[in-house]
């Protein structure tokens, strides 16, 4: 049972890596390489606010998911647009983005370093053991897992259930038919490379209380995001979600049953095993 | 016409360099390399760098050193080598051919230390270094001359520690069983390889033993074994971030251990600040003598002109490094990198960390090799000669 459950609480910080990259890379078509840096961004703005003035994670959420947005939103009318307007393909708008947003990456690599230096950062928050069926686990693993839960569901209802999601989802599936039936799919796309922007800056907020992280530390998370996104299949918020449980409960019964020092190995080896047998991802799309 | 524009501004940009190049007379230049983003920057950023900051800094401030009877500044060259062997390779190279420096400081890292050693050796640079551990030192040092360590050897590290249980548990305060993790890295592999005979050999029972990937995100599992196993004492031989990670856990776990030991940034400021009460008792590597007032005077210059206080292990001895270069440069009067370097081997050098005396393998014998969190300070327990070790206590609960 402990198993489960730690693996549950595993799969939810996957699910926090990994939903904005899914959602910018399966609506907006943008390869996100700075990812990570979004996220350890957003985790910076944690440990500022908490160790500077006492604010509670919980609340500085409520902060950066607007300023992360709009941030996100900058990036994209400013550095993206501009190659989303002269890209001929997808494949071309792909290659440009990738290189883009790693360089992205360095820049904004190198500004955290500049702005508050490359030392690690980490407080204590809910830093306390809660029993569970009889097994300690850490609060703070417990509240993450909530609040993946809670933001998954409303990301699912919002783009399932509502006209702006399903806009979302028709620029997802086919932007040339989208822009037929009257959606504008630029401010789309940029709406939706925001969101997932402010998504994985969310989760870094939420992760920053129990991992330790540094201005540097991104491109782990941006690998793992990838890996995850790739495996549940582009523009599909189950598919991250699936693809997230199994990652996390796959790594964690690994390192109870096998190894420690294999989870990597594990993780890597259900990534290529799903290559091999299903190359869209698990709800993924064949590509027509 | 843009073509024209590039050519302007690269003859502009060339003009500059030569007036800067004479500028840059009366000036003496250090080259510094290290990682400033990868995996080991969090690391460098106390260790490395802070230190050079601020000997910069003060030496500048009384007017430079005197070279001859000539006071002369210095100037820093800094490169990002970002945690990768090839670019501190470049790094140096560029340094040494490209921006003329007249010494070239040690990286930072065993790792680093040890892949730049054929360039300093190749290119003339006495390599100076501060934050590597090696058992090769003889080796090493009859392949390249001018590489000197200051930090000690795995094996005294492990040694040390070992004693320090043995001790505890022959004095019947501890019981036999020893849970050891490792990070999966050089550093990990090695000391993990070099303790695990040394722990039977002194009668432990291994009760529990594993290793883990650099940046497992998911450390509870390795604990939920560790706790299962029921261990006396928990020794990890880890990296910064599952240092914080491990103990993280073992408090929301309980762990109910009397020795928990942690390796690279249990020495950190930042490790006291997270856990605050709860750090009292955890041993880590190095330490120091946190009653010497050359330390004392040393952290708190530190903290003034950096902002940030230097570590309890290897600030110091990256601190004392430069006081050498800044000794024996005064002493001989001259830049020559030779002379120098051979009166660095030749003579003792009183340092924040002590007198540091090289023996014939560019050896620096006495230092420091187990810590402990005592009352808000990670004080020294155990060194190869080193005065101001204090006795082990044992760690009680979590609170």
């Amino acid at each position: 049972m402990d198993i489960i459950i730690t693996g549950l609480l595993l799969s939810g910080t996957y699910a926090l890596i990994a939903m904005g990259l899914n959602l910018q890379y399966g609506v907006a078509r943008i390869m996100n390489l700075a990812n990570g840096e979004m996220l350890v961004v957003g985790g910076f703005a944690a440990f500022i606010l908490f160790t500077g003035g006492g604010v509670s994670p919980l609340l500085t959420l409520f902060l950066v998911a607007p300023v992360a947005f709009f941030l996100n939103w900058l990036i994209y009318r400013i550095m993206l647009r501009p190659l989303v307007n002269r890209a001929k393909s997808r494949g071309a708008l792909e290659q440009d983005a990738i290189l883009t947003t790693f360089g992205l990456s360095f820049v904004m690599v190198g500004l955290m370093i500049w702005g508050f230096g490359g030392d690690y950062f980490n407080y204590s928050f809910l830093s306390r053991p809660i029993v569970i069926f009889g097994d300690n686990f850490g609060l703070n693993r417990v509240v993450a897992f909530v609040c993946a839960v809670a933001l998954c569901a409303a990301l699912y209802l919002w783009l399932n259930h509502s006209r702006a999601g399903m806009a979302i989802r028709a620029v997802a599936v086919s932007p040339e038919s989208a822009r037929l039936v009257g959606i504008d799919v630029p401010k789309l796309s940029a709406r939706a490379f925001a969101l997932g922007g402010a998504v994985t800056a969310v989760g870094g907020v939420i992760i920053s209380t129990f991992l330790t992280l540094d201005a540097s530390i991104g491109v782990l998370f941006t690998m793992k995001a990838l890996i995850i996104v790739i495996m549940g299949g582009v523009g599909d918020v189950r598919g991250t979600i699936i693809a997230a449980l199994i990652l996390g409960v796959g790594e964690t019964l690994v390192a109870t049953f096998i190894d420690p020092g294999l989870t990597l190995a594990a993780a890597y080896a259900m990534f290529i095993l799903i290559l091999l047998f299903r190359p869209q991802g698990l709800f993924g799309r064949r590509p027509t | 016409m843009k073509r024209r524009t590039a050519l302007k501004l690269a003859t502009a940009l060339a003009a500059m360099s030569i007036a800067g190049a004479s500028f840059a007379e009366g000036t003496i230049t250090f080259g510094a390399v290290g990682p400033k983003t990868g995996p080991l920057a969090g690391g460098a950023v106390v260790t490395h760098f802070p230190n050079i900051q601020l000997w910069k800094e003060e030496v500048n401030a009384r007017g430079g050193l005197n070279v001859g009877g000539e006071m002369m500044m210095i100037e820093v060259i800094e490169y990002d080598d970002q945690t990768n062997p090839a670019e501190t390779i470049k790094a140096v190279t560029r340094l040494a051919t490209q921006d003329n420096a007249d010494f070239i400081l040690a990286p930072y890292s065993t790792g680093l230390n040890l892949a730049a050693a054929p360039i300093f050796d190749r290119l003339g640079y006495p390599q100076i270094t501060s934050t590597a551990t090696t058992d090769q030192a003889e080796a090493l040092h009859a392949q390249f001359d001018n590489i000197f360590f200051t930090l000690g050897t795995n094996s005294d590290i492990v040694g040390d520690a070992v004693k320090i249980l043995s001790d505890l548990r022959d004095a019947g305060e501890i019981g036999n069983r020893i849970a050891m993790v490792n990070v999966a890295d050089a550093f990990g592999i090695e000391l993990a390889a070099a303790a695990k005979p040394a722990f039977l050999a002194a009668g432990f029972e291994l009760v529990y033993e594993t290793s883990y990937p650099l940046g497992t995100p998911d450390l509870s599992p390795i604990m939920k074994a560790a706790k299962a196993a029921e261990p006396d004492a928990f020794v990890a031989w880890s990296y910064p971030p599952d240092t914080f990670g491990l103990t993280e856990q073992a408090i929301i776990e309980e762990l109910d251990v009397k020795v928990f030991y942690t390796a690279v940034a249990t020495a950190f400021p930042a490790f006291g600040d997270r856990f605050g009460a709860a750090a009292e008792g955890i041993m880590g590597i190095g330490g120091v003598n946190t009653a010497s007032p050359e330390f004392q005077d040393y952290a708190a210059r530190h903290l003034e002109v950096t902002g940030q206080a230097p570590d309890y292990w290897a600030s110091g001895m990256m601190y004392a490094t430069l006081q050498i270069y800044e000794q024996a440069i005064e002493a001989t009067g001259t830049l020559d990198r030779e002379v120098i370097t051979q009166y660095i081997k030749d003579n003792a050098f009183e340092t924040v960390m002590g007198t540091i005396d090289f023996d014939e393998n560019n050896n620096n014998n006495e230092f420091w090799t187990v810590g402990q969190w005592q009352d808000g300070e990670f004080k020294g327990l155990a060194s190869t000669g080193r005065e101001g070790a204090v006795e082990p206590i044992l760690k009680s609960g979590w609170e």
